[in-house]
């Protein structure tokens, strides 16, 4: 498997749950069409033409891009709709957007491709044929109207929502066009605009659906409102793995608003009330006992042994290899080493879990947020029994997803429900309690890395070792390789790897894995990856007696994008320079999600051991920028998600069941914790990587090497709340 | 029946005293734009004003109100309020299911002290996005406090 591949492979596999499908890159390109039954297919639409299968144009000139990935703050809804749009030649101002229905796609072949939206791929992993869409709508559009006016297309040219024809002086718009124009043949293999010619691609647009997130407008499903709709609160088996033993239904039946008291599964039990608050209030007085099997056994200690006997075991799968590590360190004269660990985390999405459905005779509605519809629609067919192709999925905004949403655990519960009540549609709402403890949490891991520094103070061999739990051994075990999970390597295989330079290099991965079901958390495993190397190689430069820029400049040598965001960052924070009286510097970088991050966080730390994170420089290379106000935005966003992971967030085990169960216990980043963070925008061009993800991995690892320089400390284990950051 | 004035419109409402004004408004009132994150008053998503005071309406018994309720969709018939308009020219929101009770609790904000400093946004503000939006709130805040929505 060469380098390309194993590439490909992680871009795949980090994406979330799928059901439908696992196709690679390159096979989804291939499987999207250009042309489908193109009747309207939501009411944004209707009144509309479709032009190929991207766009629908109304007479008004209404342009409504149709978007088969999901919207959960990340912005994909605008920059993919500006990439079609771009090659439309459309008039921003006119642009709206629609989601894709699953069942369409399904019932044209996927021919919107991919639904799939995680590993920070709604935009690279689409760009082709999105844009693809719009160049052919434009090509459509320009032959109708050159028909019309009896002369070439190719002197004409559609541009700002009409199509003009310069020696003539005519102009059509599209809104006159598109009657005409969806008649004809799709044209396949359209030229795309060369990236100097883009006018609405890298420009900082507005955000499509912001209005509507400032006025309370904007509906999620949560906020889905249905004739006779029943609202349901559900509790499920506290313990991993536990079944539902019995419940006492006599007992709250007589409760206000109660209609049904109902088995969920075989694990889960559900009150169904006239209102929400009337359901969790007689779910909370409900009598149920559960059979909790052997998964009550689990805790934390137990966990933490077993990846500590992980750390040294004598089988492991290999992420990367070069030369002799285990022999040159064995013979070391100096030798390093440190042991690193990080938690089970939840996604805590502030829109708790939640699901309404609707069985009518042989058929099924589902009103959800999801990050994959393609696998929402077959769990929703899968669990009600009725064939896909009489489900219908309303996808709905997110409020929040971060991996999340693309499990489909939630979309069953209220399907198993609205089987037991025909005719009715079924909401239902997990509590925050029940979200926090049945989570698809973070893997726990631990990592013992091992240096040998020569005379020069050089690495000459590094030993990686992860023990920990795997996310697709819990997820998909059949797409393990050989038993291996390589997604466990992100960030450490050769393509992503900064550090290939070292002579002699061992990353492998012990398996450990546990009763807790673990998940794509954003950032995956980016995320504790990162921290692992970038603090050690900090540690090494300690030793060496060396700068940590500098320290990484000469081992990032034969990797000059990684180098070059890396200096883009030191850079604009100044390093070199003085940082102000009692403020400490810390630099890391990372590659990820096709991306490259590098940051530099400044801190203060009083004796007594309170930090403060001052400021944050985050630099970061998608290669092309699409929108460069969102990609900032997706820079902010992912270190403040990084930084409640480095701070406070942790959940862990007692009797088998999560012990954290709201925000209270499981805290996250406020605005108090929040620095002042700067981007860098240090785009290449040549390639289009994500950024939804990327600088969540280099957020810890920038502050925890500055903690080091204000307090001599390093911080090995996350998160921070459990630290002692008092230094004389 | 409990007695409401949300947003200027009184209300009688056939429900139980105890239940939360979150869900009264959501349930009986069919007004979503009020948010339920957490329901032990962390997170800050069920922000309103009752008589001008910022409110987490998610343990507060809806039997217990007597005061003018305010929410999100009373803030303004056209989202023309100075920090709405602030938050879309600084383009705030991400997945913006915070967003109202952000907008509410800086509006308290802005009504107590016109001129905020850092400090007083990190006190007030301690509504949880998950999306990460603090800074680009910071900057809303300042801009309306300066004049420059």
């Amino acid at each position: 498997m060469g380098v390309v591949n194993r590439r490909r492979f992680l871009a795949t596999a980090v994406g979330g749950g799928f059901t439908l499908a696992w196709a690679l890159p390159g096979g989804v390109m291939e499987a999207v069409a250009q042309t489908a039954p193109g009747t309207p297919l939501t009411p944004a639409s209707a009144g509309g033409t479709p032009v190929g299968i991207w766009v629908v144009i109304k007479p008004d000139d209404t342009t409504v891009i149709r978007i088969a990935r999901s919207e959960m703050g990340q912005g994909t809804l605008t920059g993919l709709a500006q990439l079609v749009a771009d090659e439309l030649g459309a008039d921003w101002k006119k642009v709206t957007t629609e989601y894709v229905p699953p069942e369409a796609n399904q019932a044209n072949k996927r021919a919107w491709g991919e639904m799939l939206t995680g590993g920070s791929q709604g935009i690279r992993q689409s760009v082709d044929y999105v844009r693809q869409g719009g160049a052919a709508a434009r090509t459509m559009l320009e032959q109708a109207a050159a028909a019309q006016w009896g002369v070439a297309p190719s002197e004409c040219r559609g541009h700002e929502g009409a199509v003009t024809h310069a020696a003539s002086g005519k102009r059509l718009r599209y809104g006159q066009l598109a009657e005409a124009a969806g008649k004809l043949p799709v044209p396949r293999d359209v030229a795309l605009k060369a990236p100097g010619d883009w006018t609405i691609i890298g420009k900082p647009l507005p955000r499509l659906d912001t209005v509507e997130k400032t006025n309370g407008a904007a509906v999620y499903a949560i906020d889905v409102a249905l004739p006779g709709m029943l609202l349901a609160a559900v509790a499920q088996c506290p313990v991993f793995g536990g079944k539902l033993a019995g419940f006492d239904a006599p007992a709250v039946q007589g409760m206000p608003g109660v209609r049904h008291v109902l088995p969920v599964g075989d694990n889960a039990v559900a009150v169904v009330a006239d209102t929400w608050w009337q359901a969790k209030t007689a779910l909370e007085k409900l009598p149920v006992t559960w059979d909790e099997g052997p998964g009550a056994q689990e805790n934390s200690k137990a966990i933490a042994a077993r990846l500590a006997e992980g750390l040294d075991a004598t089988t492991a799968a290999v992420g990367n290899q070069a030369g002799d590590a285990p022999g040159v360190l064995a013979k070391a004269k100096r030798t390093v080493t440190a042991t690193y660990g990080a938690p089970f985390l939840n996604h805590a999405t502030l829109e708790p879990m939640n699901c309404t459905a609707k069985m009518d005779g042989d058929r099924l509605e589902v009103w959800v947020g999801t990050q994959n519809g393609d696998a929402t629609l077959a769990a929703a067919a899968e669990a009600s029994g009725v064939p896909l192709d009489r489900v219908r999925v309303n996808k709905y905004l997110l409020g929040g997803g971060f991996g999340r949403r693309g499990q489909q655990d939630y979309t069953r519960q209220a399907v198993l429900l609205a089987k037991q009540i025909p005719g009715r549609p079924v909401k239902l709402i997990w509590s925050r309690e029940e979200d926090m403890q049945h989570g698809y949490y973070r893997p726990i891991t631990q990592c013992k890395l091992t240096a040998a520094l020569d005379d020069a103070g050089n690495v000459d061999a590094l030993h990686v070792r992860i023990s920990g739990q795997s996310i697709l051994a819990y997820l998909a075990p059949n797409r393990l390789n050989n038993g291996v999970d390589m997604a466990q390597f992100q960030g450490l295989i050769p393509a992503e790897f900064g550090y290939n330079a070292i002579p002699n290099l061992l990353i492998d991965h012990a398996m450990r894995n546990t009763a807790v079901p673990v998940g794509f958390w954003r950032g995956v495993n980016h995320n504790q990856n990162a921290v692992y190397v970038e603090c050690f190689i900090d540690e090494l430069a300690a030793v060496a007696g060396r700068d940590p820029l500098e320290f990484r400049r000469a081992m990032l040598a034969k990797s000059p994008k990684h180098l070059a965001v890396l200096n883009a960052a030191a850079e604009r924070a100044g390093w070199g320079t003085p940082p102000p009286s009692g403020v400490f510097r810390g630099i890391c970088q990372n590659c990820g999600f096709g991306s490259f991050t590098a940051a530099v966080a400044e801190v203060s730390v009083s004796k007594a051991g309170d930090l403060k994170i001052l400021r944050i420089v985050a630099a970061t290379n998608p290669g092309y920028v699409v929108n460069p106000d969102q990609v900032t935005a997706q820079v902010e966003g992912s270190f403040t998600y990084g930084m409640s992971a480095l701070l406070y967030s942790e959940n862990t085990v007692e009797g088998g069941r999560v012990v954290e169960s709201n925000f209270d216990s499981y805290q996250v980043a406020r605005m108090a914790d929040t620095p002042k963070i700067e981007t860098v925008l240090a785009p290449t061009g040549g390639f289009w990587g994500g950024v939804g993800e990327p600088t969540i991995a280099v957020a810890a690892p920038a502050v925890l090497n500055a903690i080091y320089a204000a307090t001599g400390k390093r911080i090995r284990t996350l998160p921070l709340k459990n630290a002692d950051l008092s230094h004389a | 029946m409990v007695k409401l004035d949300v947003n200027g419109r009184a209300h009688e409402i056939d429900v139980d005293p105890d239940t939360p004004l979150l869900w009264v408004l959501r349930e009986q009132l069919g007004m979503t734009g009020t948010k339920y994150g957490c329901g032990v008053a962390q997170c800050g998503a069920c922000t309103v004003h009752v008589d001008g005071q910022v409110t987490r309406s998610c343990q507060l018994p809806v039997g217990s109100v007597s005061g003018k309720v305010l929410t999100i969709e009373g803030l303004s018939p056209d989202s023309s309020h100075p920090v709405q308009a602030a938050w879309l020219a600084h383009q705030v929101p991400q997945c913006g299911y915070c967003q109202s009770g952000q907008i509410m609790a800086a509006v308290a904000l802005l009504n107590e002290k016109p001129q905020p400093t850092n400090d007083d946004i990190n006190e007030a503000m301690t509504n949880i996005c998950r999306c990460g939006t603090y800074q680009r709130i910071r900057v809303a805040i300042h801009s309306v406090a300066g004049g420059k929505a």
